[in-house]
Formats: C-alpha cells, sequence, structure tokens
C-alpha cells in the first residue's frame, strides 16, 4: 500500500490552472524526486499535499486515510512534514527552541513532555544535521546553509513518516549540497519517506529511486531516474526553459 | 523558578500588599491603587493573545465594559455577592472572546483587529440602548454597607480585590508563556504558517488566547461599577482602556508578562500623577504619543532594553 | 402622516445619497489598505482633520466648505507623504508591518482625536454652506442639498480616481504595485516614490470627504472611530482595491444605515456597519466583488 495516493490533483487561481490531474503515490521510505522547470506547479503540488493551500479537485490519501479536508497542523500529526523553499525559522527563538515547536506538537507528540526529554531530543537531532554547536544561537541570523538545516532540523523533529523538501539546496555551495544530500539520504534508515523537490540534478540522480516530471501542472513522465531524464519530452521542457 | 512558586510569590506579594494597605490612611491612595492595578490587568490580558500570539486587540473597552455591565445587570437583577460578580463577568468576557475569535480568527491578524473595533462600537451602541442597565442615562450602584473582614471602607475592599486579580492575571500569564501553548503561541507570532506545518493548532491556540485575554479583560471590569459607583456607557467604554492595554505592554515588552506588569506600573502611575496637574486629554495626549514613539523607535519595549543591555554584559 | 410609501421613497434617497458620501470617505482607504497593503486605521482621523480644516475656513473667510477642502487638498497629500515615509522608514522596510503598523496607526487616530478635542473641544460643529437650509421636494420624496451636494461631489472624485487609475500613467503604477511590487522594481519603477504618493492621495481624498461630513451632519473629534467600522466595512464589503467594489459597498451600506435609522431609530445606526463588516468578515471575507 502506498504512504501518500495523489489522484487527479486540480489547483486553480482564478482563470490559472496550476495543477491539473496530477497523479502521484509515495511509498513507504522511498526516495521520489520531483522535477520540473520553474512555474510548473511543484510547489502548489507541495502545497496541496502540505494542507496549506486548499485543493480544487482530485483525492490525496496519506496512510490508507482521505486528509484532503484536514488542516495543516492535523496532517502534521498524520506524519506529513515539509520544508520551505525560502526558509521560515522562527525567528524570535534561538536554534533549539525552534525545535520545541515540532517535538511539541508533531506526530505523536504529547505536549506535556517534560523539558529535558524535549532538550534532549531536541540536542540529538541537532547533532544529525551538524547544528549543535549552534543551538542556543539566535535563529535569524544564521547562514544560508544553517538555515537549511534547521529547516530540515524542524521538520524530522516532527516524527514525520513523508518529509518533502521542498528545493533545500537552493543557491548552495556544492559541500554545503553535499551535506543537506547526506541529511536527506539518512532519512530513510529511519523508515521515512522523502519528496526531493530540486533543480540541482546531480543531487536528484544521486538522491532518487524514481523520479517524477512536472510540466505546466501536468505530470509528464514518472519512473526510473536514468530513463525519466532521457525522455524526449523531459529534455525539451528542460531545454525549452 | 517553577509556575507553582511563583504563584506561591504572586499570592505572597498580594497578601503584603493587602496587610500594608491597612497603614495607609489616605483614602485616594486607595483610589489610584485600584486604577493602575486595574491596567495591571489589563495590560497582562491583552498582552496574552497582543504580544504572546501577535494579535492585535483594539476592543479592550469592550470586554472590560461586558465585565462592567455583566456585574450592573446581576445587580439589579439579583444583588449577589462580589464573588459571584467577578465570576459571572469574567466568564462572560471569556465567552465573548471564544465568539469573536471563532468568527475572525481565521483572518489575517489586520481583520482580527478591525473586528474588534468593530466590536467595541457595536457593543456600545447596543449597551446605550439597553434600558434594564441604564442605558444612555447610566446606572446607579451603590456600595454595600456591610464589609467583609472589618474593613473600614468599601474601597479597601475594592482595592483588596484588584490586587489578588493583578496576582491572578500574572500567574496566569506566566502560566501560559512557559508552557507548551505559550510556545506554540510563540510561533504563530513568528511565524504563523510555519507554525502550523510543524503541528501547531494554530486556530485552537488563537481562539483559547482570545478567551483567555477576553476574560482577563472582562474581570478587571467587574468591580468597576461598584468604584465608580455611576456608571454611564462612555466610563465603562472609556478611550483610556483602548489606548492603554495597547501602550502598557507595548512600552514595558510584549514578549513576557514582566513588561505589560512593569508599562502598567510606569504608564499607570504617571498618568495618576498628571491626572491631578493637567488634564486628562493631556494626559491621554501624552499616552498616544508614547504609543508612537516607542513603537518607531522602541519596539521591543523596556524589557527589550533589559534584555539587550543582559546581552551586552555577557560579552 | 407620512405614507408608508413615501417613507420609504425617502429612506431609499436618504441611503443612496449617503451611500456616495460613503464611497468618497472610504476610497482613501480603498487605496491605502486594498491596493498598498497599510492598514491605516487612521484614515477616519485625517477625515475629521479635514472637516475641522474646512469649518474653520468656512467659520474665518465664509468660503464654502467643500470648495476650501478642495484648495486645501495639497497640505492633506504632503501630511500623507510625510506619514508614509515614515511608515515604510520604521515598518515596512524591516517587514514588521502587521502589528506594529497597526499599533502606530492607531497611535496616529488616538492623538489626533485627544489634539483636536484640546483644541476644539467636545462640542459639535457644523459648517453652514450656502445650500445647507435648502431641500428639493419632488413628490413625497426630500432632497436636502446638504446631502446632494457633497453626494455630487463624492461621485465625482471617486469616478475621478477610478479614471485616473485605470487611464493615466501613474495610476496604473499604482495599480501595478498594489499587485506586484517586485515584478514593478524590476522594471525600473520607484516603487516607494508610487506608493508615496498614492498614500498621500488616500489622505488627500479623506481631507476633502471631511468637508463633506461637516456639510451633512455635525463633528466632534470623537466621531472619527465610528467611522473606521464603516469604513473598512465598504472596503471589505465592495473587495479591497477595487474601487467600483468600494462605490457598491458604499451605496450597500447607506441604504443599510439609511433603512435602520428610519424603521429601528437612530441610535442603531452606528451597530449597523459594525455588524455588516463582521458578519462579511465572519462568513464572506473576500467581499462581493473580491478577488
Amino acid at each position: 500500500m502506498s504512504l501518500l495516493q495523489v489522484t487527479g490533483l486540480t489547483k486553480r487561481f482564478g482563470g490559472f490552472t496550476a495543477l491539473d490531474g496530477v497523479d502521484l503515490s509515495v511509498a513507504p521510505g522511498e526516495r521520489l524526486g520531483l522535477i520540473g522547470p520553474n512555474g510548473s506547479g511543484k510547489s502548489t503540488l507541495v502545497n496541496c499535499i502540505a494542507g496549506t493551500l486548499r485543493r480544487d479537485g482530485g483525492r490525496i490519501e496519506f496512510k490508507g486515510r482521505d486528509i484532503a479536508r484536514d488542516p495543516a497542523f492535523k496532517r502534521v500529526h498524520l506524519g506529513v512534514a515539509r520544508t520551505f523553499q525560502i526558509p521560515r525559522p522562527f525567528a524570535s527563538m534561538s536554534v533549539i527552541d525552534n525545535l520545541r515547536i515540532p517535538l511539541l506538537y508533531g506526530a505523536g507528540a504529547p505536549v506535556t513532555l517534560d523539558a529535558a526529554s524535549v532538550t534532549g531530543e531536541a540536542m540529538r537531532i541537532l547533532e544529525q544535521v551538524g547544528l549543535a554547536a549552534r543551538a542556543e544561537a539566535g535563529s535569524s541570523g544564521l547562514t544560508q546553509v544553517d538555515m537549511r538545516k534547521l529547516e530540515l532540523a524542524r521538520a524530522i523533529a516532527a516524527k514525520p513518516a513523508l518529509l518533502i523538501a521542498d528545493e533545500a539546496m537552493a543557491g548552495l555551495s556544492t559541500s554545503e549540497v553535499d551535506d543537506i544530500l547526506v541529511l536527506l539520504l539518512g532519512m530513510k534508515d529511519r523508515g521515512v519517506a522523502v519528496i526531493m523537490i530540486e533543480h540541482v540534478m546531480r543531487a536528484v540522480m544521486a538522491f532518487s529511486e524514481r523520479i517524477a516530471v512536472l510540466v505546466a501542472g501536468r505530470k509528464i513522465a514518472d519512473g526510473d531516474p536514468r530513463s525519466v531524464v532521457a525522455q524526449p519530452e523531459v529534455v525539451s521542457a528542460y531545454l525549452g526553459q | 523558578m517553577s509556575n507553582r512558586a511563583f504563584a506561591a510569590l504572586a499570592l505572597a506579594a498580594a497578601a503584603v500588599l493587602i496587610a500594608a494597605s491597612t497603614l495607609v490612611t489616605n483614602d485616594y491612595f486607595f483610589s489610584a491603587a485600584y486604577t493602575v492595578l486595574q491596567f495591571v490587568v489589563l495590560a497582562t490580558a491583552w498582552n496574552v493573545l497582543g504580544g504572546y500570539a501577535g494579535y492585535v486587540n483594539f476592543g479592550s473597552a469592550a470586554f472590560f465594559a461586558v465585565g462592567a455591565y455583566s456585574s450592573i445587570f446581576l445587580y439589579k437583577w439579583a444583588h449577589p455577592p462580589l464573588i459571584v460578580m467577578i465570576v459571572v463577568g469574567t466568564l462572560a468576557a471569556a465567552l465573548l472572546g471564544l465568539a469573536v475569535g471563532y468568527l475572525t480568527l481565521r483572518l489575517r491578524g489586520v481583520f482580527f483587529a478591525i473586528a474588534t473595533l468593530a466590536l467595541a462600537v457595536m457593543l456600545f451602541t447596543f449597551v446605550v440602548n439597553w434600558d434594564y442597565v441604564g442605558g444612555a442615562r447610566g446606572a446607579y450602584i451603590l456600595q454595600p454597607r456591610e464589609l467583609p473582614f472589618g474593613l473600614k471602607r468599601y474601597i479597601h475592599v475594592l482595592y483588596g480585590a484588584m490586587v489578588i486579580m493583578a496576582a491572578v492575571a500574572l500567574v496566569v500569564a506566566r502560566t501560559i508563556e512557559t508552557s507548551a501553548i505559550g510556545r506554540g503561541l510563540a510561533a504563530i507570532r513568528d511565524d504563523e504558517m510555519a507554525a502550523e506545518c510543524a503541528g501547531v493548532p494554530t486556530l485552537r491556540l488563537k481562539i483559547f488566547a482570545a478567551g483567555v485575554s477576553g476574560g482577563l479583560m472582562g474581570m478587571a471590569g467587574t468591580t468597576f461599577p461598584y468604584y465608580l459607583s455611576y456608571v454611564e456607557p462612555s466610563a465603562a467604554f472609556n478611550l483610556s482602556y483602548a489606548v492603554n492595554s495597547i501602550a502598557m505592554p507595548l512600552i514595558g515588552g510584549m514578549m513576557t508578562w514582566a513588561g505589560p506588569l512593569i508599562g502598567a506600573l510606569l504608564l499607570g502611575t504617571v498618568q495618576q500623577l498628571v491626572q491631578v496637574t493637567v488634564s486628562s486629554e493631556w494626559n491621554l495626549l501624552i499616552v498616544g504619543a508614547l504609543l508612537v514613539l516607542f513603537v518607531t523607535i522602541a519596539p521591543s519595549g523596556i524589557m527589550g532594553w533589559v534584555g539587550a543591555w543582559k546581552r551586552r554584559k555577557k560579552k | 402622516m407620512e405614507s408608508a410609501t413615501a417613507l420609504v421613497l425617502n429612506a431609499v434617497i436618504a441611503g443612496l445619497l449617503l451611500g456616495g458620501f460613503y464611497a468618497a470617505v472610504s476610497v482613501g482607504v480603498s487605496i491605502s489598505f486594498g491596493m498598498l497593503d497599510v492598514v491605516n486605521i487612521a484614515h477616519p482621523a485625517f477625515i475629521i482633520l479635514g472637516s475641522y480644516a474646512a469649518y474653520i475656513v468656512n467659520d474665518r473667510l465664509g468660503v464654502d466648505p467643500i470648495v476650501a477642502s478642495l484648495v486645501l487638498s495639497p497640505l492633506f497629500f504632503l501630511l500623507g507623504m510625510a506619514i508614509y515615509r515614515v511608515y515604510y522608514l520604521c515598518f515596512e522596510r524591516r517587514g514588521q508591518e502587521s502589528l506594529r503598523g497597526l499599533a502606530f496607526f492607531f497611535g496616529i487616530l488616538f492623538i489626533t482625536e485627544v489634539a483636536l478635542i484640546l483644541v476644539f473641544g467636545v462640542d459639535y460643529r457644523l459648517a453652514r454652506a450656502a445650500y445647507s437650509e435648502t431641500t428639493w421636494r419632488l413628490g413625497p420624496v426630500d432632497f436636502p442639498l446638504r446631502l446632494v451636494v457633497p453626494f455630487l461631489v463624492s461621485v465625482a472624485m471617486v469616478i475621478g480616481i477610478e479614471v485616473f487609475l485605470t487611464r493615466t500613467f501613474f495610476g496604473r503604477a499604482v495599480l501595478a504595485v498594489a499587485q506586484d511590487a517586485l515584478a514593478l522594481r524590476l522594471m525600473g519603477v520607484d516603487t516607494l516614490r508610487v506608493k508615496e504618493r498614492a498614500f498621500a492621495l488616500s489622505i488627500a481624498t479623506a481631507g476633502v470627504a471631511g468637508a463633506f461630513l461637516i456639510v451633512i451632519q455635525p463633528v466632534q473629534p470623537a466621531i472619527g472611530r465610528e467611522y473606521i467600522g464603516l469604513v473598512f466595512a465598504v472596503c471589505v464589503l465592495g473587495g479591497m482595491g477595487s474601487i467600483r467594489g468600494t462605490l457598491a459597498g458604499a451605496f450597500i451600506l447607506g441604504l443599510a444605515e439609511s433603512f435602520t435609522s428610519t424603521f429601528a431609530g437612530p441610535s442603531w445606526a452606528p451597530a449597523v456597519s459594525f455588524g455588516i463588516l463582521l458578519a462579511t468578515l465572519a462568513f464572506r471575507p473576500s467581499g462581493l466583488f473580491g478577488r
């Protein structure tokens, strides 16, 4: 059974159709790469799955349950986590306090966790992403890559079954991209499925077990990474950019 | 300091303030202290939604007036003991906060703010037309002859009640602030969408905060009719409550429970002094000017300065 | 004793006349809030300021109040520019608009009201124009000129602004800024100047609307707060940033208030606009014509 099953997803903004009957499925623990030119609807898709946008048509099933009417926070409790393209830290809080929020409110989290275990968990996650030294630092003055790591740390802290990484590597240097890539690859060990939305092709190729391609609101390819990127429609969609 | 310890401390401070007041002979002190403490409650209450969650309420006067007018209504209808009036007024105002929150907190903070303004005017109109509580002509509330605890003047009872209310408000605010709910509210304030995507049930928390905030503001108003003896709508819906409940947390600092306390004590005391020497209009003008000044150049308020100073000392 | 039809007809006419005036009062907020996303809740303060300004000129120099306000409008324009500067420097640039910007404008609203009380006291003032006492009669229907003249000038002003926004270069720049400021900046347009002048325009309309107000009814400093609900009700009802929506919303509100006043009593009228605002926010926040 698939973890996430999206069928015929449609989203319109006024007269503009951002998503036109998109089908997508993700198996538990799977690594799915989602690529497509700018404006093809990738972020809209993320927002519809995460619940920050209401869909206009189609079904969104997660763990067998129709989540299309659930508010975003409910979906987080069920196990959907996402990062934002432009990092959105809780600016008045330190790095570690940023993590307390999903730890207290994320999936399977009783809000009455005592402070010591929350701190312990937060530090463990910070160590995993390499931000432990910055735990007490303010979250608004971080470097780009640290902000991305914080975004990921926050998503991990929500204990998801599915993590959607929305262009987590945009604008980073080669070694920084590798840092993030390692983190995302590590999600599999936790049993977390990942949808990676990226433009950095070498990261997508290194990461994905399967690739889906979105162009102008429609999925035009879905399958083995090497064969997908060789398909003529995919090539022309990118070259025509 | 744990919340329990803080509550004990607050209660102890309240006891001290009440006991010490038996030494005071000047009645004006009680009147002034009542007003300043009332502002402590209002500012603290406002800050639960305004400072913690980032949703500005311009209609504090409406919630305050609900407390006041529910007391007037009860006085005319059943004349129950003061404590009953306080509880009922608080609950009524809390319900109003929940209702308004439920209707408008789904929208941007801006629309909530405008809705609260609308609320204040609507409630005012409603009260002006409601003859049972006096309507535009106002209502007379007679202070009871029999005083509890062997006190001499009723203003002493009111003062005592207000001291306890201030302590309650501070304890409630601090408890929320340090709890998971408080963290959730802070996340909402910083970035509501990110909070929602981190699993925070934003609407629920906001409505909760609106209910608590409204309830506490109503609590501040429940003893007001006894204090004034004659209440007409413009006294309960006074402009001063609207501007002070925003200016005091802003000037004191909106992130913690201490800011509104400091802001209320400072600004409240200053206003008491100014009001005696200059007119009440000049007083309001100064408060308004301070509000604008602080919001433009010192938005973190006095506690913000303290925090920055502490950080500089660390280095 | 007036027949029921006459009562209704008069309520309708009064409502429409009031509606035109309400459109003039609200068009500024349609620009500042609807298009520039600046929550200027102090807008009514500038209206009242305009009322008093027109009153003084009318009282001292005998000039028609509406004419006076048009002459004074450049001053309001400059005032609007100054205020936008402060707003931009302190809030918009730092991305902290909402809470602090709101508090800022609330402070301005407050200070203006109190300052006016200090200078003029709380007595009601009414401006006397040449036509204030005249009423035309058309069958059973009254057309008091103190309502008709402001109505005509109001509608002219609102239509003028709609034309300005859609036909002139600067006007279209304002509409563009409302939609995509970033794109505009990338095209080399100085968006700050555009927004500054648009905001100044909104304040200028407030000043002129103030003269309408003080011709229509007696004014005292505190009534500004009652108009906040009205102004935002009109804009929200009409869908933000749409001038036509503003006109429609204004007429709806004018009629609602007129009917309430006639059949339930004038003391309930303020509750109408706020009630409509609350209802719209609760059930249809994008307004009747919203995007």
